[in-house]
């Protein structure tokens, strides 16, 4: 130690190293925080309701589910995209359907209706849902999930907000 | 329990002791805050990779994309401009800091053995900085960054031998850059270049620490001192003041986005950033078979000069104010540079293009033909989104989601009397004559993308202006958007060439304006007269 004559005494250096580690701390902080807005904030313009009419109540059984496939548009990041979508929907009364996610709850695996079982069945790792949406089988944690929907004028109008189940 | 990991960490991996030896490295009494440059360039490398990091996660690296990415991030995401903004400016004042730490190691000599290697490490990370620069300026893809790219590759293309070579490596064989140019400047800015620059940050840290912190002849009596706390302190304060003069111009400084690459766009004035201004105007002074002496000759001369600096002075060491020779050749140079690079500006024309187009939405409508646009106009007219709801349908077909394939002969009479066809509630007639009827059915039938998100959301006056362009019939001489007669100039970037008040008054009395005209005076009310020329005005080229 005596030969380094300039060195401060050691209250000096731990004075120093505090605030060496109170600026580096403002510094990462100066970054950080537009950062975090950047990476977990929404995007500014919200999307706003994006309604698609995908079937007329009429032509639909009671208590059967059916595939529907129809186009939808969809905010993607930078674009806004036009795109085939899917979804079970099953007619639960003379103006109501639900129309679910064609997502398994589970792990995302696209699942299907089985007309011997009567259920919907993921081929992933066989979770079951009865037509209700029940969890009947196999790991799924909840319901399936469903599309924000709405009945107007007999048809049935999907959105593509997920509703979780 | 601190002291327990701290001790693991010790006996397993060496670590604590490897950053107390860093730390308490002996440095030279001289050691100050001249030498914080080195630190700071470093930090702000750092900076730079953190920062493009945070882009790279929302940025569409692809011609077809990277514009409206940008525009994403500056418009839609909060914090975007800040984050584009400190990447920007960071990459000018990462030169500056870079230039700093070279001119103090200059002008302080300490170049000489045996720090030779150091220094030339140092001059390559210098050119990876330039490349770093060079390579990003293309990625926004607005005009200014397509055409000072394709100056470049055209510059790299003059090289004697490895001309045609060298510009096949960058993807722009033919003279065009597209696709494979933008791909490779890409990878090039985000994968070589970082790594590049990470190990010779790696190797030029580990010279210094081998040879030391260069003393001055007056050091040799003096006692050392240690580079923890005090050197440590001023790196540190120096790093925040570089951040704080980052985060002021990411806030103050306009940080625009041009419209998007054009390769048509001949109003456009290609400039470098202003770091390379210099070489811009160096290309001036050498012309014919003499331009490659300016564009490659002279630049790559300096370069290797740069790198030979320890070689040609060899000399004892000596205090700064007695090395005059190095204080004239960093002077000098100064004035050649600020020279070279004032008179770039000084013949530079002011740009014609406003630069922030690119961060407003974009509008479909600038490129649709006339009676498409006015169609629109009479969708609304004659109330057609009664029934037909854009993005859904209700009681009408979604005509957003796919064109009608109703025969013509089926749309005229549905557009005559809707409720004849739709089972509408209450009976309409149209009021459109057949012109427009016709015009409306290739909307139903015909219309592209442009036409689709145009339709959903049209800017009023500009519709109201393609009415009265088809309600006159001005297609029957001039052509806009590709539609339309040839006996009369195309009206495609009108604004280029006539003010909005010419344009304005030119309706009234054509040969009072252009002698040779054969167009017949319009009479339009003052409203009607700014909306056909709000609208023809906007068309671009």
């Amino acid at each position: 130690m005596c030969e380094h004559a300039n060195n401060p005494p050691p209250t000096r250096r731990t004075f120093y190293g505090l605030i060496i580690q109170a600026i580096g701390a403002a510094i990462a902080a100066v970054i950080a925080v537009p950062a975090g807005m950047y990476l977990l904030m929404k995007p500014k313009s919200a999307a706003g309701e994006d309604l698609v009419e995908i079937a007329n109540l009429s032509e639909l059984a009671e208590g059967a589910p059916r595939e529907i496939v129809y186009y939808r548009t969809r905010v993607d990041g930078w674009k806004r995209t036009r795109e085939k979508a899917t979804t079970w929907v099953v007619k639960t009364g003379q103006s109501n359907a639900i129309a679910f996610s064609p997502n398994c709850p589970h792990l995302g695996c696209i699942y299907h209706w089985e007309d011997d079982g009567e259920k919907f069945a993921c081929p992933c790792h066989a979770s079951a849902f009865s037509k209700e949406g029940k969890v009947v089988g196999g790991p799924a944690p909840r319901p399936l999930d469903r599309f924000a929907s709405r009945v107007e004028g007999g048809k049935l109008l999907v959105s593509s907000q997920v509703l979780r189940g | 329990m601190l002291q327990g990991i701290s001790a693991w960490l010790e006996d397993r991996t060496g670590l604590p002791s490897a950053v107390s030896k860093f730390l308490n490295e002996d440095i030279p009494a001289s050691a100050g805050w001249h030498q914080v440059f080195g630190s700071v360039a470093m930090f702000a490398f750092l900076i730079q990779a953190a920062t493009g990091f945070l882009l790279s996660l929302n940025y569409g690296a692809t011609p077809a994309e990277a514009h409206a990415s940008i525009r994403y991030i500056m418009t839609e995401l909060t914090g975007g401009a800040m984050i584009r903004g400190l990447h920007h400016w960071g990459s000018s004042c990462m030169i500056v800091v870079v230039a700093l730490h070279m001119i103090q190691v200059f002008l302080w000599g300490a170049y000489k053995k045996p720090r030779e290697a150091t220094w030339i490490v140092g001059c390559f990370l210098l050119l990876l900085t330039m490349a770093f620069g060079l390579t990003g300026y293309l990625l926004p893809w607005d005009n200014k960054a397509y055409w000072g790219t394709t100056v470049t590759t055209q510059i790299a293309g003059l090289a004697p031998v490895l001309g045609q070579y060298i510009k096949q490596l960058l993807g722009a064989e033919r003279d065009v850059i597209g696709n494979t140019t933008f791909s490779r400047f890409y990878a090039a800015h985000v994968m070589l270049l970082p790594a590049l620059t990470a190990l010779l940050i790696g190797v030029h840290l580990y010279l210094v620490r081998r040879h030391g912190v260069t003393p001055t002849p007056a050091d040799a009596e003096k006692p050392k001192k240690r580079f923890y706390p005090g050197q440590v302190f001023k790196d540190t304060l120096a790093a925040f003041a570089y951040t704080m003069v980052l985060v002021l111009f990411a806030n103050f400084a306009t940080l625009g986005l041009g419209s998007m690459a054009d390769p048509t766009d001949t109003r456009y004035i290609p400039r470098p950033e202003w770091y390379f201004l210099f070489l811009f105007e160096m290309l001036k002074l050498f012309q014919g078979p003499l331009e490659v002496v300016g564009a490659l000759i002279l630049p790559n001369l300096a370069i290797v000069a740069l790198i030979l600096v320890p070689f040609l002075d060899r000399g004892r060491a000596i205090a700064v104010r007695k090395r005059t020779v190095a204080i004239a050749v960093v002077i000098l140079s100064a004035i050649g540079w600020a020279g070279l690079t004032e008179s770039a500006i000084a013949t530079t024309p002011p740009s014609m293009e406003d630069p922030l187009a690119g961060l407003r939405p974009p509008q479909p409508w600038l490129h649709l033909p006339a009676d498409q646009m006015a169609a629109i106009g009479y969708f609304q007219k004659d109330n057609c989104g009664r029934c037909h709801v854009l993005g859904r349908s209700v009681a009408g077909p979604d005509l957003s989601i796919a064109p009608s394939e109703k025969p013509a002969e089926w749309l005229l009479a549905h557009f005559a009397r809707p409720e004849m066809i739709a089972d509408s509630e209450s009976p309409s007639t149209s009021t459109l004559n057949g012109a427009q009827q016709r015009n409306l059915a290739t909307l139903v039938t015909k219309r592209n993308e442009d036409g689709l998100n145009t339709w959903a959301n049209p800017p009023a006056k500009e519709i109201a202006g393609a009415m009265l362009y088809q309600a006159r019939g001005c297609f029957a001489c001039h052509t806009l958007n590709g539609v339309g007669a040839k006996n009369a100039p195309i009206l495609n970037g009108l604004a280029a060439r006539r003010t909005f008040d010419w344009v304005e008054k030119h309706f009234g009395d054509p040969p009072k304006f252009s002698p040779n005209s054969r167009m017949p005076a319009y009479k339009f009310t003052q409203e009607e007269l700014d909306q056909i020329t709000t609208y023809l005005m906007g068309i671009p080229k």
